[in-house]
């Protein structure tokens, strides 16, 4: 068995920008050890065990109340830091109301975003912490984000689509005026197409977050962009629709005419409520399977035309440069990618014995039809168990019993969809585009190769290329 | 007999239903006359897009020496005073030089090397640019400093005034280097 980091030629410049990037992981995993984590973990996640952390630093010499004075006990994002009960059972627990009606997450439960560190923080974009997620669907607050000019605060009360161009008549729609047609609720990922940007040359990133956490999946309910178009009336010849944010940078992507047809959706809803602000609140377009750039948040305008618009978000961005100097323009379809999320890098297997790898798989063009998992490194496949509902265009998660013994190995899943499509490796997709697209990366988009995590003798599980 | 009547004229009725349904069904496709007709003005309001062949390009115009100086007082201290080498820290990309680097495995993406239209230089920087203070540059002003961008990457001459007319006749020098989407590959 061989295994290899790729070993790219990187630049200092290129160094510097994925130590960067490294560090920020490093960063959010020091902060996951600063928040308590329960102990049914059983040390697979080292990151979020509390009891490693105190034993770490009273052997560094700094003591439990020191830890406390630096903030120790402040409650983890996105929960309320309650006093915790010595025995449960023997006083009533809190008050229903407690929460003014809304609830939060456990303060046990210290799973975030961490965000890119790029230059601005309104420029930017956070990763889905899939290592620690179950099901398919993605909570709504830690469903990843990529905003080009920050999060626009919007008051639904005044904000309207526009709908115009090749129209026969031009309409505008209040939230209210859209709530009214006939809804439908669908289950879709959302994935954006720089998703594994940092993995083309060498493994870079330490955990599934980092390698694959702009992939989220949500319950979204909204109008059928084609119940809009039949509304306003559509003029012979339209074939591109031109959509808008009312965000600062104004974000406009062209989508053929046949996609807004099919499937699309003007989704006001996300997991059964209203959709989070830095998910397009109160108002985002849906293309399923579609990257996610298109997907455009705080839609204010559909232009109907008969050629795309050429904006700057699907000429100098969005577009993939291959070998020989070509960009491929309008690469819309995420292909079919898998990933195992347990175990998975940075986590440290306690010993030999019973483990349940699990993971998700996904494909813009239908539905997974199968999933199989390699426990040695690519020599052998076998079928994993699909979890139902197996959804078209929506994360669908697998499982797969293993008994580990104790032996280095490297672990891999690979998928194939409704169409035939079997996931690649990452070799196989550079030797048809190369590794002439980016100065720093090699390439950008639409990474959907093999991911391979290696088990070490001692548990820990690490990112590597393995072909 | 008479049984084998009443069933085959339930099952008739039923059919009927059926059919009823559909039609039901069908005519609850809409329209539905929810929202309200947007007037011109509306539109004009938010249309702000141009094209590659200059439908949207605004009325008004802008030369190289007026965007020099805008170009100095709202986009230098990004994307640099030279263009090519924008301020560290500012996530600001350089906006010339490049050309002929696509193939070479360090390819620069800059206006100059990369992008295909010159209407969406236009359409970026009147819709996200700059940065601190999108959309608080006029028409004219737009104009100005897609002139002078343009110039200063060699594009056109430096007496070229860009409007509406000119935008569309500008030779982008990548303009033919963008191929439609082969996928899905085969391996």
């Amino acid at each position: 068995m061989s295994s290899k980091d790729g070993s790219g030629d990187y630049d200092e410049k290129t160094r510097q920008i994925l130590a960067g990037m490294i560090e920020a992981e490093n960063r959010a995993i020091a902060r996951k050890q600063e928040q308590p984590a329960c102990e049914c973990k059983q040390g697979m996640f080292p990151a979020t065990d509390r009891r490693g952390f105190l034993t770490r630093m009273a052997a560094a010499g700094t003591g439990t109340a020191a830890l406390l004075g630096q903030g120790l006990a402040a409650a983890a994002a996105g929960s309320v830091d309650y006093k915790v009960q010595a025995d449960p059972t023997r006083e009533p627990g809190r008050p229903i109301g407690a929460d003014d009606g809304y609830g939060s997450r456990s303060q046990f439960e210290n799973e975030v975003r961490w965000r890119y560190p790029t230059a601005t923080r309104e420029s930017s974009w956070s990763m889905t912490p899939l290592e620690q997620g179950n099901g398919i669907i993605t909570p709504s607050g830690l469903h990843f984000e990529r905003h080009h000019a920050g999060i626009p605060n919007i008051d639904p009360a005044r904000h309207t689509l526009t709908v115009h161009g090749m129209v026969n008549t031009a309409k505008r729609f209040s939230m209210a005026a859209l709530q009214r047609f006939p809804s439908v609720t669908r289950m879709h990922f959302i994935e954006c197409s720089g998703n594994g940007l940092t993995e083309w040359k060498k493994p870079t990133l330490k955990t599934v977050q980092g390698t694959h956490g702009l992939t989220s999946t949500s319950e979204w309910t909204g109008v059928p962009v084609a119940t809009i178009l039949r509304e306003c009336g559509i003029e012979d010849g339209a074939a591109w629709i031109l959509a808008e944010g009312s965000d600062a940078a104004v974000m406009a992507r062209s989508i053929p005419i046949d996609k807004m047809w099919d499937d699309a959706v003007l989704a006001y809803a996300q997991n059964g409520e209203a959709l989070r602000p830095e998910q397009g609140y109160p108002l985002r377009l849906l293309l399923p399977g579609f990257e996610g750039n298109t997907c455009i948040k705080w839609l204010r305008r559909l232009e109907v035309s008969d050629k795309p618009f050429m904006t700057r978000e699907e000429t100098s961005k969005y577009t993939d440069l291959v070998n020989g100097g070509k960009a491929r323009q309008f690469t819309f379809t995420m292909d079919a990618k898998s990933v195992i999320t347990f175990p998975s890098g940075d986590m440290r297997l306690p010993g030999q014995g019973f483990y349940e790898i699990t993971g998700i798989a996904w494909s813009g063009r239908g539905r997974i039809t199968q999933v199989e998992v390699s426990t040695d490194g690519g020599a052998s496949w076998q079928t994993a168990e699909l979890q139902t509902p197996v959804l078209p265009r929506c994360h669908t998660r697998f499982r797969f019993p293993w008994h580990w013994h104790g032996g280095p190995t490297i672990l891999q899943s690979r998928c194939r969809d409704e169409t035939g499509y079997t996931q690649p490796t990452i070799a196989q997709l550079v030797a048809v585009r190369g590794l002439d697209g980016h100065p720093l990366y090699g390439s950008i988009y639409h990474n959907n190769g093999i991911q391979s995590w290696a088990i070490a003798r001692d548990g820990s599980v690490t990112n590597v290329h393995h072909f | 007999m008479c049984t084998t009547f009443n069933i085959w004229r339930r099952t008739t009725c039923c059919i009927l239903l059926l059919c009823l349904c559909i039609v039901a069904r069908a005519a609850d496709t809409g329209p539905y006359g929810f929202g309200v007709t947007a007037s011109p003005a509306a539109i004009a309001g938010i249309d702000i897009d141009v094209m590659p062949d200059g439908r949207g390009a605004p009325p008004g115009q802008g030369s190289y020496a007026q965007g020099r100086t805008i170009y100095a007082n709202k986009c230098a201290a990004c994307h640099g005073t030279d263009m090519a080498t924008p301020v560290k820290g500012t996530g600001a990309a350089a906006l010339r030089g490049g050309r002929g680097s696509l193939a070479s495995g360090k390819p620069q993406k800059t206006v100059e090397s990369y992008w295909p239209y010159a209407s969406t230089l236009f359409d970026y920087v009147r819709r996200a640019m700059p940065f601190n203070a999108p959309g608080s540059l006029n028409d004219d002003e737009v104009y100005a400093v897609t002139a002078y961008i343009l110039a200063e990457g060699g594009i056109i001459d430096q007496d070229v005034v860009i409007n509406a007319d000119t935008i569309a006749k500008v030779a982008m020098p990548n303009r033919d280097g963008f191929i439609p989407d082969p996928r899905p590959e085969t391996f």
